[in-house]
């Protein structure tokens, strides 16, 4: 955990500056490519899922790598609590959802809430998975060429 | 202008629930993670607050991006709620992977759809 008030926001200050880079970017794409009214909202599905399978692959990688701290935290923080969390929003699913829900597109609404959620979660497993074999390899790597880095 | 202050906004946003986070963290006695959910929770609900307001104001395109797209965007996350859905599934928590995600859900949504009824009534 961190060392008292001076280390918590420490720690906030590193999850906004990667929550500004997470938060750019999903605007960009969303000023790029605008979900149109009564349609499925294409760009926050695809951040969404993205955020989810990078996430957990991130996450994994430091889990297995080691202790979460020094650089590892300081990773976690930056890039996956700021920069994936700013760069994902359940808020603008949510009411996303809700406006086709009530604009008359109840199954094209219902199917975009399901199948946010149930992909996100298959997404960040997938990540998962891809990480803890990634980290097999190099491991199994590091140990045939005889060790150290 | 508008882009940078949604940018600032996101990452105040992003710094907030980091800090509800680790507050909830500190006080929660359940077995399940609270932190995300109720972030997300609240978020959805002030989302909804806004959307409602500004469909009832039309023409402030730029308080609706720097609080809604920057601030509640960065606040909420969706990646998170996402593992945390994979840990309890992968850790053979059937009931809890099943249940967590789909009471997030319909909760948020809920809350989004309060939100809109109360300043779009």
């Amino acid at each position: 955990m961190t060392r008292g008030r001076n280390g918590l926001l420490a720690s906030a200050g590193l999850v906004a500056v990667g929550g500004c880079l997470g938060v750019l970017a999903r605007a960009l794409l969303e000023g790029r490519f605008p979900a149109a009214p009564g349609a499925w909202p294409w760009t926050t599905f695809a951040i969404n899922l993205a955020g989810s399978l990078l996430l957990g692959a991130g996450l994994e990688l430091l889990l297995r790598t080691g202790p979460d701290t020094g650089w590892r935290r300081t990773a976690r923080l930056g890039a996956g609590t700021g920069v994936m969390g700013g760069f994902t929003t359940y808020s603008s699913f949510a009411v996303e959802t809700v406006r086709l829900l009530e604009g008359g597109h109840a199954g094209l609404g219902a199917a975009y809430a399901l199948g946010s959620v149930a992909l996100g979660i298959l997404a960040a497993m997938a990540g998962i998975r891809a990480a803890a074999v990634l980290h097999g390899r190099l491991a199994r790597r590091r140990v045939a060429t005889g060790g150290h880095r | 202008m508008t882009t940078t202050l949604l940018v600032l906004a996101g990452g105040l946003g992003a710094a907030t629930r980091f800090l509800a986070d680790t507050l909830i963290a500190r006080h929660n006695r359940l077995s399940l993670p609270a932190g995300t959910f109720l972030v997300n929770l609240s978020a959805c609900f002030l989302l909804g607050l806004l959307t409602g307001w500004a469909l009832a104001h039309p023409g402030h395109d730029g308080v609706h991006a720097v609080l809604g797209v920057g601030f509640l965007g960065g606040y909420s996350t969706f990646s998170t709620a996402s593992v945390e859905g994979a840990r309890l599934a992968l850790a053979g928590r059937g009931v809890a992977a099943l249940a967590h995600p789909v009471l997030m859900l319909l909760a948020c949504l809920a809350a989004a759809v309060a939100g809109i009824a109360l300043t779009n009534g």
